[in-house]
């Protein structure tokens, strides 16, 4: 017998579908525009591969230094955002906590404001100004927080002052319980991490608008220099570009994370 | 081979000036389980994180492995084996790979890694587990892999910090025997602190009640259990019954009986085991109570008495008779069973 669907059922799939659609119908009509001849004319004016392969030969550059800047910020991270929140884990005291949410002041004060702060201080240091690390300076101020949260939180859950006492009775070095027991316990953490930060630094405008240089364009700048400047079909063909390089990079970072923890369910 | 350990003027006080142990001097000898016994914060873990490496005495305190000053030794160089009540075992390894852990950080060989690892699987018993992940076991088998960690890479002292405490009875029980087994068999210096009397008195040569930071006694289970040093002892360790009362013409009277009574009158109350009471012919005997109630356990009753005294009585009475509820008894309560003990 088929059962009867009440009308609510069919309310609420309609409301989410709408929302879905909402949400989806933008992305799918902007990718559309970026392969379309002629945008105003609409699709019937035919599709083409000319505006990404232009995005490509113009943009190339930026769209590069983007994903130099997310492996640098990467890698910073990893540096400076394990050992701060190993130190933090360690030692609980009213000092660590108000560096832990100080932390978080780059990512509630507007990206414009530092970036200003930046330019006012380092500014005048001429190579500087005008390096690609400038950016990075920025980028990871602001992605920082978020690596040392999420490797702090699974720091906090795993009992690490006894794993490591574990490792010390055993004759373990600091090196040695470091790399042999802290640093795998907290994969959970610093895989989440490292997603957040490379999405983060790929897609950050607001104070890389400020930071960059003629030269120093990223790919979220040059974006909005092809919806300001050019046609839109350009701009639409570049997001495209975007999300060609954002997701398969997503998805693989989160398969690597899953092949290499194959009997945890996290 | 056996270490000995010793304690010379140990005291510690932590930052916020909490003083977690008094100034203490303790001889342990080589190969001895010692028990350090007492409730939470007595001292007992403050004390093994002393021994282990893990703390560092006050000014002055001293800790020798064999004569050796190792207070300023830390704990990775001590070459000690610890376990602890939440086993700290490491998730990211296998059962293998935590034994092995100590021995592959002391770069032992791989060949003779594996061989020592596999002697530490059978004697635990746990050879069919080496594969498996840490979050796959049991309470009993991660203490068990605990163990086997611990002893692989032959630590000169043992410690072990509550490791039955997070078990069930049934396992306590059965896990007891096998680190009681265990401990004799490897001939170890042995630290065991523990809050149960019963783990206490089945494991320890000798036992360290410990009370407020102080060791209140040190001595065999079985001194300790005949000859309790203070009150508190004697009620950590088993069960003590306490009869208040005073001495009138060369007796110490009390609700319920008398007993004759010519040593000065005690500081405190008078205590006595419940064995330390029989039965006695109706109209003889030198207490009488009530019945509370009874419990029979086999080879003897178990009662609750009431003498007329706030404290009830807890007793145990062998042989067969059947008591009822409210029945009054007549008991002998053996004088040279009775202790003054100052509270």
């Amino acid at each position: 017998m088929r059962m009867r669907r009440s009308i609510w059922f069919w309310l609420q799939l309609a409301f989410t579908l709408c929302v879905c659609a909402f949400l989806i119908v933008p992305v799918v009509l902007s990718m559309l525009a970026g392969v379309t001849q002629n945008y105003f004319l609409g699709l019937s004016s035919g599709l083409t591969t000319q505006w990404v392969v232009k995005v490509w030969n113009d943009y190339r550059a930026p769209v590069l230094l983007s994903m130099q800047l997310a492996v640098a910020c990467l890698a910073c991270n990893l540096l400076l955002g394990i050992p701060a929140a190993y130190v933090l884990a360690k030692r609980q005291n009213a000092f660590t906590r108000a560096i832990e949410e100080l932390l978080v002041m780059p990512v509630a004060v507007p990206g414009i404001a530092t970036a200003l702060a930046l330019i006012v201080t380092y500014g005048s240091l001429g190579g500087f100004r005008t390096h690609w690390t400038f950016i990075l300076v920025g980028h990871v101020l602001f992605t920082l927080p978020f690596m040392v949260r999420s490797v702090l939180a699974v720091m906090m859950s795993i009992d690490l002052t006894t794993l490591e006492e574990g490792a010390r009775s055993l004759g373990a070095n600091f090196a040695q319980r470091f790399f042999g027991v802290i640093l795998p316990n907290c994969r959970a953490g610093i895989v989440a991490g490292a997603l957040m930060v490379v999405t983060l630094s790929l897609g950050e405008f607001n104070m890389t608008l400020l930071l960059h240089t003629p030269l120093t364009q990223t790919l979220p700048v040059g974006l909005a220099d092809t919806y300001a400047s050019l046609r839109l079909e350009v701009g639409s063909a570049y997001t495209l570009v975007f999300f060609v390089i954002i997701i398969p990079l997503l998805i693989a970072m989160q398969w690597a994370s899953n092949a290499a923890s194959p009997a945890r369910a996290v | 081979m056996s270490v000995t350990i010793r304690l010379e003027h140990c005291a510690r006080t932590f930052d916020n000036g909490t003083r977690a142990l008094e100034s203490t001097d303790l001889a342990i000898n080589g190969g001895e389980t010692l028990v350090f016994l007492g409730p939470s914060g007595c001292g007992k873990t403050t004390t093994l994180r002393l021994v282990a490496g893990l703390d560092v005495p006050d000014a002055g305190g001293r800790v020798l492995f064999d004569g050796e000053d190792v207070t300023h030794v830390p704990i990775e160089k001590r070459n000690v084996g610890m376990v602890f009540q939440s086993y700290a075992l490491f998730p990211n390894m296998s059962v293998e790979e935590n034994i092995a852990y100590g021995l592959k950080v002391r770069k032992v060989d791989a060949a003779a890694r594996a061989a020592r690892v596999r002697e530490m699987l059978d004697m635990m018993h746990i050879a069919d587990l080496a594969q498996r992940r840490i979050d796959e076991l049991s309470g009993g088998q991660r203490q068990r892999v605990a163990l086997a960690r611990a002893i692989a890479p032959q630590p000169r002292v043992l410690l072990l910090d509550e490791p039955l405490t997070a078990l069930d009875a049934k396992l306590r029980e059965t896990l007891r025997v096998d680190i009681d087994h265990l401990l004799r068999s490897l001939g170890i210096t042995t630290v065991y602190v523990t809050h149960d009397q019963a783990e206490a008195m089945a494991l320890g040569d000798r036992i360290a009640v410990m009370q407020k930071g102080r060791i209140a006694q040190i001595g065999t289970p079985e001194e300790i259990y005949r000859a309790p040093a203070n009150a508190f002892v004697a009620d950590f360790i088993g069960t003590m019954n306490v009869l208040a009362g005073q001495i009138e013409d060369g007796h110490f009277v009390f609700a319920g009986g008398r007993l004759p009574w010519h040593k000065p009158a005690p500081a405190g109350s008078l205590m006595f085991r419940p064995e330390a009471l029989s039965l006695a012919a109706a109209g003889a005997g030198n207490l009488t109570a009530s019945v509370v109630s009874a419990f029979f356990l086999g080879d003897h009753v178990r009662l609750v008495l009431d003498a007329g005294a706030p404290q009830l009585l807890t007793v145990r009475i062998a042989g067969e008779r059947r008591f009822v509820k409210g029945e009054r008894v007549d008991f002998e309560l053996d004088a040279t069973a009775v202790m003054a003990l100052e509270e």
